[in-house]
């Protein structure tokens, strides 16, 4: 497509046409309106005069007979610029008045009627005039007229104006219409430049927002913000896939391993059948890793906000320290719950509680063996419109560097790689903490570390159509 | 036991017949949702084991279908969709488990007694009774021959079901689904530590012991002189 081409088939300029076409015509029909009726004022005015005089020099010949008659025209016809007269016998002799020429058979009809003239005082060309013919008692034939040139010459400016209005609102409509269409198109083509190149993987790259504010510049933000969470969402994806890489094909690696090796070197029956549980506990962990990563995936791309309701975070705290209370007691570590009364909160109870339990079981994996000190308080408390519901224990801890880090998929910290665990555990409790429109909080417990998931109250912000964030509404008490 | 599997995969359709004929099943196959519906409209099983995504007509809704037709044989779904939501919608459609994929035969296996043996309606005794161990579910009493043994109430909680499923194995998803209502792996084997807490409560100091653990599948609860 020619750069001409585009630009006439651009909506802006094929609006422009529409446009220019209706003033246009609104143009030509408000002046030919105008001039139609000056024209029509002009010859009602004429008519108003000639009828005057008509019926005055009816008067005069009723008064005082034709010969009184040729002197009242004659004198008319000498003062300047005045009505046309003629007054002829019944044979067609004239008798007085200042028309010289007009042509044959005019005075025959009597009447009104348009034609053309020669006055007598001012011999050069033909002139219009509007006529009237009467015929006098006696056969006397008396022709009253008015010149049409005033009449004329009006017409001729409207009509010419006109013709000059259609053609500047032509004029200047095509230029107005090509400068608002190469502006348009001008960004429009550097939008599509950009989102070709957007197209062909450069999710970096934005659209030009001019700051005009009109609809060009909110399309451009719209698509910049539809942009970031692409951009957003792939980077994710991209992370999950060179974690599953990596930490899945670990696993595999290994569970191919042991079933080659104890094709090998297995000899008898107890030999296989060890190698064969091994396979299956190997792949059990890995399910557990696989609907982890699946549930963190749901959990941050939102879907998974359905069925919210209210429950009781105390409770939740009090039932997951119970669940672990016998594990934690078993490895020497006593496990306190601070979590009183009833916390209505609204969200996904399930959800809290595996984020909590992970949580929970992080503590009891990292606590230092053989600490007859070891100690986990499972809390849950209000600030606020806020749910704290906390895990502290006096293990380890994480280094202030590494706590960032920790909350990513997989990030086991070196000192934990002994650790059975998909690495998981931090980062899931932190994508249900986002879910309900929350944060996973890491700090030092002087010593150790507590893990704090603070939920709001209300349950997740919800976007509502026209991008305001309202809250999820309070728990019903 | 007659077991219909409706299961589209030839292959875990046939490893899942083998399994239950080779302990004692009678397991038969149906490849579509429609050939589900049809084999099961009259009753004859005892329980059907249904995979979600079934060509012509999916599992759910051949069980709703079943279900609107006053057919309550006991359903279990199986599902590559394990979150919380599916299961719930599962339930919901008139399933009466949900088993996500994969999952160990031992698991399906002590899912489909359990729902088998629940058409014979356990749950309505007040009192459940395994060789001299006694649950007295009104007065929330455990005896041990003439011994009163003192239990917390979630331990309470977990011998009743235990002792309802007498003679089954009952898996450690099973007890973490059914006593504590919570249905995610807590990735440490918690549920065991529960088990020998709860053992040594009413098995200590007895020469038979009642509380077994079933290697590779999960407990049970049984009179082993019987």
């Amino acid at each position: 497509m020619t750069a001409l081409g585009k630009l006439f088939r651009s909506t802006t300029f094929q609006l422009s046409l529409v446009y220019l076409t209706v003033f246009a015509l609104f143009a030509a029909f408000l002046l030919g309106y105008f001039a139609w009726n000056t024209r029509r004022l002009f010859t009602e005015q004429i008519n108003a005069t000639v009828e005057a005089e008509v019926n005055g020099l009816e008067e005069q010949y009723r008064q005082g007979g034709i010969r009184r008659l040729v002197q009242v025209i004659e004198s008319r016809s000498k003062q300047p610029g005045s009505n046309l007269y003629l007054a002829t016998t019944a044979a067609g002799e004239g008798l007085a008045g200042n028309v010289g020429f007009l042509p044959t058979g005019t005075l025959e009809k009597s009447g009104w009627s348009e034609t053309e003239y020669r006055r007598l005082d001012e011999p050069a060309g033909p002139h219009l005039a509007l006529i009237r013919v009467f015929q006098l008692p006696g056969g006397f034939r008396v022709l009253v007229g008015r010149d049409l040139e005033d009449r004329e010459k009006v017409h001729n400016i409207v009509i010419s104006a006109g013709r000059w209005s259609v053609a500047l609102v032509v004029v200047l409509g095509l230029a107005g219409g090509l400068f608002v269409t190469r502006r348009v198109l001008r960004r429009v083509d550097a939008m599509t430049e950009t989102t070709r190149t957007i197209v062909e993987g450069d999710l970096s790259r934005r659209l030009f927002v001019a700051g005009t504010g009109d609809e060009l510049d909110r399309l451009a933000e719209n698509l910049n913000a539809m942009l970031e969470r692409i951009e957003a969402l792939m980077k994710g994806l991209q992370e999950v896939s060179d974690n599953i890489a990596h930490d899945l094909k670990t696993p595999l690696t290994r569970l191919r391993n042991r079933a080659e090796e104890a094709l090998r070197s297995a000899n008898d029956e107890t030999g296989y059948r060890a190698a064969l549980e091994r396979t299956i506990e190997e792949s059990d962990a890995l399910i557990r890793t696989f609907d982890a990563l699946l549930m963190i995936a749901r959990a941050e791309s939102g879907h998974a906000r359905e069925d919210i309701a209210d429950f009781d975070a105390a409770d939740v705290a009090r039932g997951i320290a119970e669940l672990y209370e016998p594990l934690a007691e078993e490895k020497g570590l006593a496990l306190n719950v601070e979590a009183p009364g009833e916390i209505l909160m609204r969200g996904k109870r399930e959800l809290v509680s595996q984020a909590l339990s992970n949580l929970v079981d992080n503590a009891i994996k990292y606590a230092v063996p053989d600490d007859a000190h070891g100690e986990i308080t499972v809390s849950a408390q209000t600030e606020g419109e806020r749910v704290l519901l906390a895990v502290a224990d006096n293990g380890p801890g994480i280094p202030e560097a590494d706590r960032a880090r920790a909350v990513e998929r997989f990030v086991r910290l070196e000192r934990s790689r002994s650790q059975s665990g998909s690495g998981l555990g931090l980062s899931l409790a932190s994508a249900v903490a986002h879910l309900h429109g929350g944060e996973l909080l890491l700090s030092d417990n002087h010593p150790g570390l507590k893990a704090v998931i603070a939920l709001p109250r209300g349950g997740p912000v919800q976007k509502r159509d026209d991008g305001q964030e309202v809250p999820g509404g309070r728990p019903s008490a | 036991m007659r077991l219909l599997i409706v299961e589209d995969d030839r292959e875990a359709a046939d490893y899942l017949i083998k399994a239950f004929r080779e302990v004692g099943h009678m397991a038969e196959h149906a490849a579509d949702g429609d050939d589900g519906l049809a084999l099961a409209e009259d009753g004859r099983y005892d329980v059907l084991v249904v995979d979600r995504m079934l060509p012509k007509r999916d599992g759910l809704s051949m069980i709703s279908t079943l279900r609107s037709q006053g057919v309550e044989t006991p359903a279990l779904i199986l599902s590559a969709l394990g979150q919380v939501d599916d299961r719930i919608k599962g339930l919901r459609a008139g399933g009466d488990d949900y088993l996500p994929k994969p999952y160990s035969f031992a698991e399906l296996l002590a899912r489909v007694e359990v729902l088998a043996r629940r058409r014979g309606g356990k749950s309505e005794e007040t009192t459940y009774r395994v060789a001299d161990l006694e649950l007295d579910r009104m007065s929330r009493e455990v005896r041990r021959g003439k011994d009163k043994i003192l239990l917390q109430p979630r331990e309470f909680r977990l011998l009743e079901y235990l002792m309802k499923h007498a003679g089954q194995v009952v898996t450690r998803t099973m007890l973490l689904e059914n006593v504590w209502d919570y249905h995610f792996d807590p990735q440490t084997n918690v549920i065991d530590v529960h088990i020998s807490r709860l053992r040594s409560k009413i098995d200590k100091g007895f020469s038979q012991p009642l509380l077994h653990t079933v290697r590779g599948a999960g407990y049970m609860v049984r009179d082993s002189t019987r």
